[in-house]
This record gives structure tokens, C-alpha cells and sequence, in this order.
């Protein structure tokens, strides 16, 4: 925490707790300035918990947030500089759309005027400036949708937090506002925490993203990291889709691990912290990393044959099965190049790993 | 899932039985507002045409009664509904926004309680509470009895209003800087209004109409609309009555005309 660059918003060894239930596990973690940041997780993981906390919707039982080097874990919603984009938008019903933007400036203290001629300008800013007279349920989903983001934006607050709040919207709208999400927030520099249950959302929009389930954190990375370094089984099965596969270890030697599968398949990658000669671990491949070869290309080719083509339009995922051994699935490009790499079913094959694909997970 | 759908329409006998409820719902009504303009002195014999009895409600011999009377009933309904209203809103912030408190489900049993006992115990139990304490009968006796039998009624379109306002709301507004107070004031209020404006009508409507609970905690010669009516109509029923009473009705179906605009603008975008 230095003076210069202060993080936006730091979770110090929080913890929340409803009655002898405890949704959140001593998380701690630090948000840059001016940072898309997103914590991502399924139902129930703690998530959402966590951006209420951070707004003040709900105390904090142990630990401490700072907002900027300030401590607001005890301060009431409406004397944090944060604003919140709600799941379902909570836009006023009873209040033009206008007056829906202003409603923050006014109660920061603007006059109704200036209050107004701002919110104006920020309608302009989301494109919505023609609706500005018309009451929310007069528009859109997706247009209430900008509203409400229009409305959390104008008071200019240091961090924009976002609870799910594309989950509501249809695919083409939700990718479209995606991009402009990010957007708006490289254009207004605002620190966003942006809420969802989306890996896929998360990946496309985040500087940094922190996964977690059951009330802990589980890795905190950017997109690229969290895809291809996974940390644990929970990472690596919730972000895309994976091979897991149990395997034993062998033996470790000059930072590789040398393992074999059911079936008696053996295979080398890399070593990680906490692997050992003789432990039972598990290991991911992503499918997009496997091709088929009809010869062995290396001593890490694994024979196995084809189960089944499935056609999902940019890709063709192919099960196949190892002999003696587990179930692999493999996606392969639907490209000229990726179809040379197609097998009818029944076709023995060889399964080759991109190297570097393979990463072993200890727990 | 394509479920049958069953028009009620196609049933056999439901337009006999939709009719008769109505006739015996509303003929001795539609009898009491065409006698009403009955030219003759009997109630039962038809004369002709006239606005007679209307006129003899303001200038007949029982004018002032029923004057001094209306007056009373129109003031202690306009109290006793407003005082009612501001504490049954108060009761369904309590109770709808309190969250979990310790004996909920029995503040909710006792704000609704006197919908369920009998009027006439409500009565007996208001008049010896009265006496109990030495309390002189009279107009305030009335008032008091009234704001307590009003909240209940005021009560419950507020909180059925009220239940179908999300928080979210709220803590929209207090995340936009607004403190509790004014979360309630600019936000949570407004989109009450419609439910509170039911609750203050129906409250308004009950203590207007109301007969058995103002019959026993009223001073001796102390009368509302309905005590001094059941008192003419002792001596005899005369069409006067009949015009009264119409003027009643036609007041009471007003309310519950403007009752049912207020929820259904509320209902349009």
C-alpha cells in the first residue's frame, strides 16, 4: 500500500458471517485503480456478498475494506463513493429517466439544474439522450440497462461495482454491452468490479478476475492465467471446458513430472509446488490442445480410437477413447487445416498434447 | 405446458346464478334509490316523481338533526381515517422493511385482530374500557374507537402495496447518497402513495358506515349519520330515509370509484 498509488479498493481478511453460517472466509485481496476487475463464481460462492459489503449493504463481520486508503467498512452506503449497476436495475419507476440519472447529483448536493444538465450529458454518453422524458418501463430491457449505468456513473464515483447486471439481457445485447462496458470504462478511467457467473463474460471484459467458490478465493489472475494456469481442480473445471483425468506420479525430476494414467498411458509436463514421487493428482488438458495424429508423433502419443465427431459450427469436438484408459475429448477447428485432423469413428488414433498443455492440479 | 383453459361462461347455470346473486345483491339498493324519489308520503305506495325528500333532508323538521349528525360523522371520519392511515403506513414500514424482529407474526396477528372479533365484543369491550378509565362519553370517545377499528383496514392495501415494492429500490437510493430518511421520503413513499390512498378511503368508508361500535361508546344525544338514522328510523320509516341513505351510497360507490382509478393509473406505464 503505497502512498502514490494507492489500491481503489483492499479487502483485508474479511469475513461475513449470518448467524452460525459463514458466506465469506477471510477473503483478502487488492484492486488497482482504475482496474476491470471481476470476481466470478457460481450461485451461492460469495460473490455477490462481497460487492454488497464493498457498497454497504452488508457489514462486515471481521476484517476491514479500504476505499483509496480509507477504511468504509463502517460507514452507511450513502457516504461511500461507490456506485452500484443492480441485477435487476432498480430504476426508479416513479421518475423520469432524467430525473432517474440525476437522482445521485441531487442527493450529492447539485442543484436540481446542474443535477439535470449532467445527467443529460451522461444520457448522451450511453446514447440514450431521446428517452430522457419517458418513465423506465417505457423502455427496453437493454435500454434500462444503460440507464441504470448512466444513473451510476454520473456522480462520478470512484468505483463502479456491477452485479450481474447483463444477465438479464439476450446474447447478441449482452455481447454487444460487453464491449461497451469496457468501453466506458477505459473512457471514464472508473474502477469497475463487475460481478457474474459468465467464465466466458469474464474472460472477454476483465483486467483481472478472482475466481471463487464456497466463500473463498480460489485464484486471483488475469484471463489468461486463470485459463491456463488453473491452480486447483475447482479453477480449472469452472473456466472452460477441460480433460481432468486422475493420474499417479512416478517420479520428478528437473522440474518435469513424469505420470501415467489409467490404462498405463504415461505422460510428461511440467512439475508444480507440492507434487510428489507417488501422490495421486489430477491433471487438465484443455480440449483445443489434443490433435490426432493416425501415427505415433512422439513417445507421448497415447493410442486410443475414435468414438464420435460432434459438429458444433467453428469447431468439431471429437470423443475418444483411450485404450483401457479414460475418455478424452478434443476440439479441433473447423478449418481446412483442422480437418485433416478429423477421423471417422472406429478409426485407431494417436492423442498428442501441444506442449505445455498439460497442467497437473494438487488439490 | 399447455394446460386446458376453462371458461367459466361455458358452465351451465352460470349466467342464472350470476344473475340472482346480483338481484339479491342489489334490488333492495335499486328499491331504497327509486323510492327515494317517491312524490308520496308512504314508503310503499308510488306517487309519482319528486325531489321532495331530498329537499326535506336539508329543510324538513329533521333537517338539523341529520345536519349536526353528517357533520359529525364526515369530521370524525376525516380524523379518524387520516390518524389511522399515518399509523397503519408506519405499521407496514415496521413490518415489511423491519426485517426479522423478535414477536413479528404477533404484531401481525394484533394489528389485524380486530377484522377478525366480532364487532359487538370490539364494542362491549370499548365501552367498559371507557368506563373503566372514567373517560366521558361523547364525540372523542367516537374518535378514539374509530382510529383504532380504522388501522387494520387502512392497513392492508398498504402492506400489500408495500410487499410489492422490491428493496432494491432503497438501497438504490442509499447507494445514490441518499440517507434513510430520504430513501423513505423521495423513493419509498411515492411508490406507496397508491396503496396509502386505498388504506385512507377504506378507512374513511368504514368509519363513515360504522353503527354498532359508535351506537355504544357515544354521549347521550351525540349522533352520527348512522345512529341518527337508526333514531328516526325507530319512529317510524319515512322516505326521507330513503334519500339519505341514497346520498350515502351514491358518497360511498364515489370513494370506491376513486379508489380503483388511483390503483389502475398506478398500473399503466
Amino acid at each position: 500500500m503505497s502512498l502514490e498509488n494507492p489500491n481503489a479498493i483492499e479487502v483485508r481478511e474479511a469475513v461475513k458471517r449470518y448467524g452460525d453460517f459463514t458466506a465469506l472466509k477471510t477473503i483478502s485481496l487488492s484492486i488497482k485503480d482504475n482496474e476491470f476487475f471481476t470476481l466470478l463464481g457460481p450461485s451461492g460462492c460469495g460473490k455477490t456478498t462481497l460487492l454488497r459489503m464493498i457498497a454497504g449493504f452488508e457489514d462486515v463481520t471481521e476484517g476491514a475494506i479500504y476505499l483509496y486508503d480509507e477504511e468504509i467498512a463502517g460507514l452507511p452506503p450513502h457516504k461511500r463513493p461507490v456506485n452500484t449497476v443492480f441485477q435487476n436495475y432498480a430504476l426508479f419507476p416513479h421518475k423520469t429517466v432524467l430525473d432517474n440519472v440525476a437522482f445521485g447529483l441531487q442527493m450529492r448536493g447539485n442543484s436540481k439544474a446542474d443535477s439535470r444538465k449532467r445527467a443529460g450529458e451522461m444520457l448522451e454518453l450511453v446514447q440514450l439522450s431521446q428517452f430522457a422524458g419517458r418513465k423506465p418501463s417505457q423502455l427496453s430491457g437493454g435500454q434500462q440497462q444503460r440507464v441504470a449505468l448512466a444513473r451510476a456513473l454520473a456522480p462520478q464515483p470512484k468505483v463502479l461495482l456491477l452485479d450481474e447486471p447483463l444477465s438479464a439481457l439476450d446474447l447478441k445485447l449482452r455481447k454487444a454491452m460487453q464491449l461497451e462496458l469496457k468501453h466506458l470504462q477505459r473512457e471514464t478511467g472508473i474502477t469497475f468490479i463487475f460481478v457474474t457467473h459468465d467464465q466466458e463474460e469474464a474472460l472477454t471484459m476483465s483486467d483481472r478476475i478472482a475466481v471463487m467458490s464456497s466463500g473463498e478465493l480460489q485464484q486471483l489472475g488475469d484471463a489468461r492465467e486463470i485459463y491456463e494456469s488453473p491452480r486447483n481442480m475447482f479453477v480449472a473445471d469452472f473456466i472452460g471446458e477441460t480433460n481432468l483425468l486422475g493420474v499417479s506420479v512416478d517420479r520428478v525430476e528437473a522440474g518435469q513430472a513424469v505420470c501415467h494414467l489409467g490404462g498405463g498411458h504415461a505422460l510428461t509436463c511440467a512439475a508444480v509446488e507440492d507434487v510428489a514421487a507417488g501422490s495421486d493428482v489430477h491433471l487438465s488438458v484443455r480440449p483445443e490442445r489434443l490433435f490426432l495424429t493416425p501415427e505415433a508423433e512422439s513417445a507421448d502419443g497415447m493410442k486410443a480410437t475414435v468414438r464420435e465427431n460432434i459438429f458444433v459450427g467453428t469447431d468439431i469436438t471429437t470423443l475418444v477413447d483411450l485404450a483401457d484408459g479414460p475418455q478424452f475429448t478434443i476440439r479441433t477447428s473447423n478449418s481446412e487445416r483442422g480437418n485433416k485432423r478429423i477421423f471417422e469413428p472406429g478409426t485407431p488414433v494417436f492423442v498428442n498434447m501441444e506442449h505445455g498443455a498439460a497442467r497437473l492440479l494438487v488439490d | 405446458m399447455a394446460t386446458r383453459r376453462y371458461d367459466i361462461k361455458s358452465y351451465s347455470g352460470f349466467l342464472q346464478i350470476t344473475l340472482l346473486c346480483l338481484f339479491v345483491l342489489y334490488a333492495p339498493l335499486i328499491v331504497v334509490a327509486v323510492y327515494s324519489l317517491n312524490a308520496s308520503e308512504s314508503i310503499a305506495v308510488w306517487e309519482g316523481f319528486s325531489l321532495r325528500w331530498y329537499a326535506d333532508v336539508f329543510t324538513g323538521s329533521e333537517s338539523a338533526k341529520f345536519k349536526v349528525a353528517a357533520r359529525n360523522s364526515f369530521v370524525i371520519a376525516i380524523i379518524a381515517a387520516s390518524v389511522a392511515t399515518t399509523i397503519a403506513t408506519l405499521a407496514a414500514t415496521a413490518m415489511v422493511r423491519g426485517g426479522k424482529f423478535r414477536l413479528r407474526a404477533w404484531s401481525f396477528g394484533l394489528i389485524s385482530l380486530p377484522l377478525m372479533v366480532p364487532e359487538i365484543v370490539t364494542a362491549v369491550a370499548t365501552l367498559i374500557f371507557f368506563n373503566s378509565i372514567g373517560f366521558e362519553r361523547g364525540l372523542l370517545t367516537i374518535l378514539l374507537a374509530h382510529i383504532a377499528f380504522c388501522i387494520p383496514f387502512a392497513y392492508l392495501p398498504i402492506s400489500a402495496r408495500m410487499q410489492s415494492i422490491e428493496d432494491t429500490y432503497e438501497q438504490a437510493a442509499q447507494d445514490l447518497y441518499a440517507t434513510k430518511r430520504q430513501a423513505f421520503t423521495k423513493i419509498l413513499l411515492p411508490l406507496m402513495l397508491p396503496g396509502i390512498i386505498s388504506g385512507y378511503l377504506l378507512a374513511f368508508i368504514i368509519s363513515l358506515d360504522d353503527f354498532i361500535i359508535t351506537n355504544f361508546v357515544k354521549g347521550a344525544g351525540v349522533e352520527t349519520l348512522p345512529t341518527a338514522i337508526f333514531g328516526a328510523v325507530k319512529q317510524g320509516i319515512k322516505p326521507n330515509i330513503m334519500a339519505i341513505s341514497t346520498m350515502l351510497l351514491g358518497f360511498s360507490i364515489l370513494m370506491v370509484l376513486i379508489s380503483y382509478l388511483v390503483s389502475r393509473t398506478d398500473k399503466k406505464p
